[in-house]
């Protein structure tokens, strides 16, 4: 393999971490501050992917339609807290989980309701189209080094959020003793639908950004919601920047294992064996990540240890 | 336990058995009508029930289910269907993983059944069944017109890819059996896999002359717009599946000038497949698409046996079958010896008429194209 071709795949994995980490930065949070397995955060992914789809053929904007997939999937994730979730902080995680599944349900048959069975169309933006020749004549689509940049920048604000302001305080407050801050006066009631609102709007932006290169339709959100949690799981949960290089390190493991390792089998099997043995293993290499990570640090790269 | 059983029987023997007229049918429709893949079995479905309404026969009856894609719902729902509902003819059935879970039991419990898409190897090699018959293809056909094409084309350099499972190993298969060329790269993706950045990586870095891929649905449309937007700019050939009415819009101008090969298109010039493209739009408001083709006739195929026979006369309603004899949207139309079509594939080219996107025939790839499974096949 080149090394051209080795740094565009490093790219492509960068490129997919920082969207696994728009989808499991509200998870996390969600998941950290409140306690919550929400199994529905794809679906918000779907919502944002649709509403940007929805405004994108009316308008012809895409920052319009950007800017609708965060207002739906936040508007979405505020009613769904105030109107289900609520009622299940004080339950164990099967209700939650129990829940939250139905909800998947209801997303899905809604959208399908509204926009109908075939999918919609998305496109990137002309001024965002097409390739641009790198250094080194690695010719690499501006697209995904756009992506690459707002994963950057949401990663960069959601720091400054969690560390300098007083809403961070808040969330980390109410992350550590939910009784405490609400014995202090803190509103806890609204910080958790802020949150849930918060999260839902990132993973409505992912669906969005990734809806332009993919497919928008019922049910994208789901196969992106284990990987969330894998993410999630080896960044430990509830932090944010275990998020970011859990997704990291999910995406270009997941990128480099696709690319690589059917040629590495390819060096001591015959072509048919190695390519289907490399592809078994390629799907399952994050799985392994996740393993060794949780054998090495149980509670995440950078939980909190229990 | 004895108590329970015999009351159950009781009530079982009590049940009227619905009395239907003399030669009429009752047909069992197990589809995909909701989750990822509900376009497939919603064309199927409107396909199958516009040729119904247009017979105007009312000695058939059809009873609809969603299998949601799962197998375990689709056996369920083929035993409702056998046994409470008392069908004699099944059929609707998308993917081949539920085809190979329903099919062999119902044809073993003597129900027809008439596939209006799977077409699993299995199912037209060894596992052939004297009252399973399959009106679209045989899986691997498209894949073989698609190599015979890029024979054709001239293409001597092809990287291949398809989807880690069956169907997607078949249709590799397949388009290797037709192409003469040489492979720059051979890759089997994940199942559902949305990201190709990846492969397309690869793909530049190939040496390739052209690309082959088989990505159903919302795999294909993503691998698509992935592509063009990559600066790879090699020729793309695949099946019908990714190019199809239903998500061509999805893909958009990205899709423009792609090559690929079906059984079927809105042009073909017959005065059936006319009449099927205007009504289908009038009915519906959309373009029919590939699905919608063979839902409709494998309506047609069923009418054309229940006027021939009655279906409680099962070797004679088989004959019917077997023969064929309705005005196919495909033009000429004839079961090969297992029961699959013998028939000619196309090769199409994505076109845009106005501001929708759609497919023209430009040429023919194979002509009375038969399965190589038929060989195995004992009826």
């Amino acid at each position: 393999m080149s090394p051209i071709l080795l740094i565009e795949q490093v790219l492509n994995g960068l490129q997919f971490g920082m969207m696994l980490f728009l989808m499991s930065a509200g998870l996390t949070l969600v998941f950290g501050v409140m306690g919550l397995i929400n199994l529905a955060h794809g679906s918000l992914f779907m919502i944002g992917a649709f509403a940007a789809a929805a405004v994108a053929a009316a308008t012809g904007s895409f920052l319009l339609a950007l800017v609708a997939s965060l207002a739906a999937a936040a508007a979405a994730g505020a009613l769904v807290e105030v109107l289900v979730i609520r009622r299940l902080y004080a339950r164990d995680h099967l209700d939650q989980v129990l829940a939250t599944f139905a909800l998947i349900l209801i997303f899905s048959e809604g959208t399908r309701w509204v926009f109908g069975s075939f999918p919609l169309f998305l496109n990137i933006p002309p001024y965002l189209s097409g390739p641009v020749t790198l250094p080194g004549g690695i010719e690499y689509p501006l697209y995904r080094l756009t992506l690459i940049a707002v994963g950057g920048l949401v990663a960069l604000g959601l720091y400054l959020l969690i560390t300098r302001t007083r809403l961070g305080i808040r969330i980390r407050a109410g992350e550590s003793d939910r009784e405490m801050i609400a014995a202090l006066g803190v509103d806890i009631q609204r910080l958790y639908t802020l949150v849930f609102a918060l999260g839902a709007a990132l993973a409505g932006l992912a669906g969005a950004l990734v809806g332009a290169i993919q497919s928008v339709q019922v049910g994208m959100g789901e196969p992106v919601l284990i990987l969330a949690f894998v993410v999630i799981v080896i960044g430990g949960i509830g932090s944010v920047k275990g998020a970011l290089v859990g997704a990291l390190l999910v995406g270009v493991t997941d990128t480099l294992g696709r690319a690589l390792l059917p040629g590495f089998f390819g060096l001591f099997m015959e072509p048919s064996a190695a390519m289907s043995m490399g592809s078994s293993l390629a799907s399952m290499l994050i799985y392994i990540l996740m393993a060794v990570v949780l054998i090495a640090k149980p509670s995440g790269l950078y939980g909190a240890t229990v | 336990m004895t108590l329970k059983s015999l009351l159950l029987a009781a009530s079982v023997a009590a049940m009227p058995v619905a009395a239907l007229a003399e030669g009429a049918v009752k047909v069992g429709m197990i589809t995909t009508l909701s989750g990822g893949g509900a376009g497939l079995g919603i064309d199927v479905r409107d396909g199958f029930m516009l040729a119904v309404k247009q017979s105007g026969n009312d000695a058939i009856e059809v009873v609809i289910e969603d299998d949601q894609r799962k197998p375990d719902i689709a056996v369920q729902l083929a035993d409702k269907m056998i046994q409470s509902e008392k069908v004699d003819v099944l059929t609707g059935i998308i993917w081949s993983n539920l085809a190979m879970a329903v099919v062999p039991g119902a044809t073993a419990q003597g129900k027809f059944y008439l596939s209006p898409n799977a077409g699993p190897s299995a199912l037209a090699g060894k596992g052939c069944h004297k009252n399973y018959f399959n009106v679209a293809w045989q899986n691997d056909n498209l894949h073989e017109a698609a190599g015979a094409y890029a024979n054709s084309a001239g293409y001597k350099n092809s990287f291949i890819l398809a989807p880690n499972y069956p169907a997607g190993k078949d249709a590799l298969t397949g388009y290797k059996r037709q192409y003469g060329g040489g492979l720059a790269g051979e890759v089997f993706t994940q199942l559902g896999q949305t990201d190709y950045a990846s492969e397309i990586a690869q793909i530049r870095a190939s040496g390739a002359d052209s690309v082959f891929f088989f990505l159903p649905g919302g795999m294909g449309i993503s691998f698509l717009k992935q592509y063009a937007d990559s600066g790879v700019d090699l020729p793309v050939v695949g099946p019908a599946f990714s190019f199809d009415q239903g998500i061509l819009q999805a893909v958009g101008a990205a899709a423009l000038g792609v090559k690929n090969t079906s059984q079927w298109n809105k042009d073909i010039d017959n005065p059936a497949n006319a009449a099927f493209v205007a009504s289908f739009q009038a009915e519906y408001g959309r373009l029919p698409s590939l699905y919608a083709s063979q839902g409709f006739d494998t309506a047609n195929l069923l009418l054309s046996a229940m006027a021939k026979a009655d279906v409680k006369d099962t070797d004679a309603f088989r004959a019917a079958l077997e023969a064929a004899d309705f005005a196919s949207v495909r033009g000429n139309f004839a079961f090969g010896s297992n029961h699959h079509p013998v028939q000619n594939i196309y090769v199409r080219e994505v076109i845009q008429e106005g501001d929708v996107f759609t497919n023209k025939i430009i040429g023919t790839a194979l002509e009375n194209h038969a399965d190589v499974y038929a060989a195995d096949c004992k009826m």
